[in-house]
């Protein structure tokens, strides 16, 4: 198995997903196996090949800098969980 | 009226047979009686939708609108929607609704067709199962014990019920494609760029596309035309002119060149459905087309190269939701560090959460190389082999997946099984190619779809390839007997 319990803390940790003791072992097993799958690509000498990021040879679109949309910050606050005074309440981060 | 395509009805409106309001109550009618069973819709706005209805009879009473004027259809609830719920499928949206309308959503309504309610799908789009979704799995029309594919599963079984005229969908790797011919309906996914991804919720960016199901390719053409087109809100969509897809679908297919990859045709593939596209080749030739085989020779590696590119991506793309801004937060948080942990492991699902590890871990310190940049260089090895292929022949065709419908549960405990049998839909994705699944035949009284690849932006073509089919057989027009 390419992965262990430890490896699926450190991953759920960089993730920031809480994942709890039981589960671990079913993410372990899991993950592995899809590495596994994920394996077959070295069956193939790719030294001399360009990575492809994108499916179209294209360039960023610019525009002139100029501001395009209005204020809406009252209506995308809306639908957050916490807010006040149009701030986004989140714990205390600072003591 | 639930079985006219989109093209009949058009012209019963204006011919004033029925009003778009004797429509939508239909369709409403039978959303309420028949889809209980199915699960296909997340939300349905009967309010909404009549009142459109309304609004469109006047239009078409002054012999004003188009094609879609007064049309019911429904968006697969990754399109973002001002005023009905978005959760794309998830917990984590569960009570999302939108400040904004999706691209796709806006030219449709400007269009004139209306919405009936937005349709089921894989959690985040991440299944071919329909299964994966926080509310519950669709069920497929043609057998209720069987899924409708994924993750555009919704759509796909609400058109084939006769719960709505045409549904939008995304695919991301096969998530229009194998629906639609899971469910015996008619699926395009355009070039990627064509149609614009504003307000479509990203899974994975360099992959997603929005397209159509409907039930023949003469009414994909009426919703692609209305969708497609360049977009400043996306980045990525493409400044180039739409074609007229209505116009080219007269176009005859004789002298047409077929290409069939050698690889897709072997061990793997289910008898019936080999059978199938078989049939089907024969019968193109029949039409006039000619058939040859052609090589796709990094193609099996598309699973593995796919999985690492889409993982990686949605493990970047489902940052966002953090319990701060938008979506579910956990309660009573500790900190902002048990905020992010707890929203996201509440608001994601399982197979949502395999997805955003196997992603991080690709895309961490040490292990990049080894994956994200070895499966885009296999992303290259891909898109080569189409390029050549396309300077040989016209089309490629071949099966969508490698059987029919299987029944709930076979699979969903097992993701890497899931993901094999999305072997022939990746490669394309990978490759930005435009592809369509059609009505093609049965196997074991379960439909089954033929798969059509086009060259970049050959829309035009693929649509009149379809069509010219449809005239000939009649697969597209047998609907599932489901009464429950």
């Amino acid at each position: 198995m390419l992965l262990d319990r430890t490896d699926v803390e450190k991953i759920a940790q960089l993730a920031r997903l809480a994942v709890s003791d039981p589960e671990k072992e079913g993410y372990a097993v899991d993950l592995s196996k899809i590495l596994d799958l994920v394996e077959q690509m070295n069956g193939v000498n790719t030294d001399r090949v360009t990575p492809l990021a994108h499916p179209l040879d294209m360039v960023q679109r610019l525009r002139p800098d100029e501001p395009t949309e209005p204020d809406q910050r009252d209506l995308f606050q809306r639908i957050a969980p916490a807010i006040k005074e149009g701030l986004y309440l989140v714990p205390k981060v600072i003591e | 009226m639930h079985h006219k395509t989109i093209a009949e009805l058009a012209a019963c409106l204006r011919r004033g047979e029925f009003t778009s309001t004797d429509l939508t109550r239909r369709y409403l009618a039978r959303i309420e009686c028949l889809d209980p069973h199915l699960n296909s819709y997340i939300s349905v706005d009967p309010e909404g939708a009549l009142a459109a209805a309304g609004r469109a009879d006047v239009r078409l009473g002054r012999g004003e609108g188009g094609p879609l004027t007064g049309i019911p259809i429904a968006h697969k609830d990754i399109f973002c929607t001002q005023g009905i719920k978005t959760s794309c499928g998830s917990r984590m949206l569960d009570s999302f609704i939108a400040p904004y309308n999706a691209t796709v959503v806006e030219r449709l309504e400007q269009a004139g067709a209306l919405v009936l309610g937005k349709t089921n799908m894989d959690e985040f789009a991440m299944g071919s199962s329909n299964e994966t979704s926080f509310y519950g799995p669709v069920r497929n029309p043609w057998d209720v014990r069987r899924v409708p594919g994924g993750s555009s599963g919704g759509s796909a079984a609400a058109v084939a019920a006769r719960l709505c005229a045409a549904a939008t969908g995304t695919d991301t790797g096969g998530s229009i494609r194998q629906p639609a011919s899971f469910c015996g309906v008619t699926g395009i996914k355009p070039t990627y760029g064509r149609v614009s991804r504003y307000g479509m919720i990203a899974y994975g960016s360099s992959l997603d596309q929005g397209g159509v199901i409907a039930r023949t390719a003469e009414d994909c053409a009426l919703i692609l035309q209305a969708m497609a087109g360049f977009d400043p809100r996306d980045s990525t969509s493409v400044e180039r002119p739409v074609p007229d897809y209505s116009a080219g679908l007269d176009t005859d297919i004789v002298g047409l060149c077929i290409g069939v990859p050698e690889e897709w045709l072997g061990t793997g593939l289910d008898p019936g459905v080999s059978a199938v596209v078989t049939a089907a080749l024969t019968r193109f030739e029949a039409m006039g087309a000619r058939v040859e085989q052609i090589r796709l020779p990094h193609s099996p590696l598309c699973v593995a190269g796919y999985y690492v590119i889409a993982m990686s991506e949605a493990s970047s793309n489902l940052a966002r939701y953090d319990g701060v801004r938008f979506g579910h937060r956990c309660r009573d948080p500790a900190d902002l560090t048990d905020l992010y942990r707890r929203s996201r492991a509440e608001g994601f699902g399982t197979e949502v959460k395999r997805r955003i590890m196997i992603g991080t871990y690709a895309l961490s310190a040490g292990y990049y190389d080894a994956y994200y940049l070895k499966a885009q260089k296999i992303r290259r090895l891909i898109a080569d082999d189409f390029r050549r292929a396309f300077e040989q022949v016209d089309v490629i065709m071949g099966p969508v997946a490698p059987t029919p419908a299987f029944p709930l549960g076979a699979k969903i405990d097992d993701p890497v099984r899931m993901y094999l049998g999305d072997i022939y839909t990746l490669s394309l994705n990978l490759a930005g190619l435009p592809g369509m699944s059609i009505p093609a035949g049965f196997s074991a009284d379960l439909p089954v779809g033929l798969q059509l690849i086009g060259d970049y932006w050959d829309e035009t073509r693929l649509l009149a390839i379809a069509h010219q089919w449809q005239q000939t057989t009649d697969w597209h027009r047998t609907a599932p007997d489901f009464e429950p």
